[in-house]
């Protein structure tokens, strides 16, 4: 089994677009949507929820007005500056302890928090792993651990050979998680200044986890200069560059119609470019 | 004022809404609180004034001291260390910094060390004040770096926050405590989709919010419909424009070579200020 992540560095360059149409061109994998906090892969593949799984994250530190006697010890003790008045805020509390065992009278019960849920569904096109983060909680990462290791499940128990991990953007928390246990991350830059320096670091990050890189350069007639600058970098970094999408009003038509572009205009640029990608792919994973 | 610039999904342009409106007001300072992968340097070129770094405490365990009985590892809720036999250790990058190994050791064998998990870089582009954050490749905590990011606050000035995309604690840690939320996003399934998270943490955190549609006339109506539902203003609408893509390539804010945009966004600064009002 092969698992490849599709990542960034920056957001909203086409991780979504290239990683569904990849999926509708697969004939044996299973998807996992590793975005948990604005999770997109849903909206193109439609899965069915077959299984739920709640997700508790770290607990929520909450004080019993009746047994506190407004010493302060907890609020002097906390590193996350989220006691206030004798009262936790949820939002800042990041479930550490440390005023649970300091309270001197045991005023401080220590409650588990529902961060999100998992869920186990059915795609026309295989078998999906997803979830989706209650917004503003913490812990996105150990959701995104779970979904990733479900998708793994999901591809031992079906003996599918390739798992096709749909990444958050960034490089912290989520994105590590995102690209633990995994053969090759797929970086999909747009030739943008701004695309080029994200993609620089979502590279080392790479290689700090010991992950094969791949490019694919999205709407690369956008900048010529910028595309050619990509194209020289990673090949002194000996990095192949296995895609090519230039830029294509049906990719915005195919997510209005939610569906994968190479599905809902097969004969489009962009579609053709995905279609060579995806054949450089298969001989790259098998 | 205090402004933040935030949007749920990435590549709305966030980081280009933040600086062009600085650039349209003259005054300001800009955060850049994308520590991941901080941009607004590339558009503004400051010059760079000073760095610092951002340095977590974290437990060191003194092995004279300590007897193995396991409490610290037994109290820490993130799982950064580990007793068995005679070992201890200490898992840095999973350390949060609470305290509490220190604080529940019987034997006082626990001391605290600094440790660099990113840096604050300040700058200056003409009138602007720049200080951005940079999160060390391979670290995951970003909340720490824009917290030191956000300790830069000047409270006398215009300040515009860039916020990281997503809806988990790099969005909160951003827009906790700022006077308003700009939601930068497009008009798409998924630029709706997200748009309704950040709506949400927005909400939680109980911000007045306004929305500029970027890439418009690209997609569907969804977007306007939801602000319409919610009632949400929609305060600017940047048009789908290859050109305002093009410059954006290049790294050139698009006020500066279509001035006409100035005007706008000191328009959308007044509207700002009407509601907060």
């Amino acid at each position: 089994m092969k698992k490849m992540t599709i990542l960034s560095g920056k957001g909203g360059t086409g991780k979504t677009t290239v990683t569904a149409s990849l999926a509708a061109l697969s004939s044996d994998a299973v998807f996992a949507d590793c975005d948990v906090d604005a999770s997109n892969l849903h909206l193109l593949l439609k899965p069915e929820v077959k299984e739920t799984i709640t997700f508790k994250g770290l607990n929520l530190a909450v004080i019993d007005p009746e047994k506190c006697f407004l010493c302060g010890l907890c609020e002097e003790n906390c590193r996350f500056n989220a006691i206030h008045d004798y009262e936790v805020d949820g939002i800042h509390c990041e479930g550490c302890k440390v005023c649970v065992e300091i309270c001197p009278v045991q005023a401080i019960d220590f409650v588990e928090r529902i961060c999100g849920h998992a869920y186990i569904s059915e795609t026309k096109y295989g078998p999906m792993s997803h979830a989706r983060l209650i917004p503003g909680m913490e812990n996105s990462g150990k959701l995104v651990t779970l979904v990733r290791q479900n998708a793994k499940k999901l591809a031992e128990d079906r003996e599918l050979r390739l798992v096709l991990v749909d990444g958050p953007p960034g490089i912290g928390c989520p994105v590590i998680a995102s690209l633990a246990d995994i053969d090759y991350g797929l970086v999909v830059v747009e030739p943008t200044l701004s695309g080029i320096h994200d993609l620089e670091r979502a590279l080392q990050l790479l290689d700090h986890f010991n992950v094969e890189a791949l490019v694919c350069v999205n709407k690369h007639d956008l900048n010529d200069e910028n595309t050619a600058a990509i194209v020289w970098f990673c090949d002194e970094e000996d990095i192949e560059v296995v895609g090519w999408i230039p830029f294509d009003p049906e990719v915005t038509k195919a997510m209005v119609a939610g569906l994968p572009v190479v599905e809902y205009a097969p004969d489009s640029p962009a579609s053709g470019a995905i279609r060579s990608m995806w054949e450089r792919l298969v001989s790259i994973l098998s | 004022m205090k402004i933040a610039v935030a949007s749920g999904k990435g590549g709305t342009g966030k980081t280009s809404v933040a600086v062009n409106l600085a650039l349209s007001l003259g005054d300001a300072q800009v955060l850049d609180c994308d520590v991941e992968e901080p941009n607004v340097h590339i558009l503004l070129r400051p010059e760079i004034e000073g760095t610092s770094p951002v340095e977590l405490m974290v437990p060191r365990i003194l092995e004279e001291r300590c007897d193995y009985c396991g409490e610290c590892a037994r109290f820490c809720q993130f799982n950064a260390l580990f007793v068995a036999g005679e070992t201890a250790m200490v898992f840095p990058e999973l350390c949060h910094s609470c305290g509490g190994c220190s604080l529940v050791c019987p034997r006082d064998a626990i001391e605290e060390e600094p440790r660099q998990i990113g840096k604050v870089v300040r700058g200056r582009a003409g009138e602007i004040d720049l200080v951005y954050g940079e999160i060390n490749v391979g670290e995951a905590l970003a909340v720490p770096v824009i917290a030191a990011v956000k300790g830069h606050i000047n409270k006398d000035r215009a300040v515009i926050l860039d916020s990281a995309p997503g809806s988990a604690c790099p969005l909160v840690e951003t827009v906790h405590n700022v006077d308003f939320c700009l939601l930068v996003t497009e008009p798409t399934p998924f630029g709706l989709h997200d748009l309704e998270v950040a709506v949400e943490v927005v909400k939680i955190l109980g911000i007045p919010m306004g929305v500029v549609v970027n890439f418009a006339g690209i997609g569907d109506r969804g977007v306007y419909d939801f602000c319409e539902e919610q009632g949400i203003p929609i305060l600017m609408e940047i048009p789908f424009d290859r050109r305002i893509a093009e410059l954006y390539s290049r790294g050139v804010p698009f006020v500066e070579a279509m001035p006409e945009w100035r005007q706008r966004f000191r328009d959308l600064m007044v509207q700002i200020e009407e509601i907060v009002k």
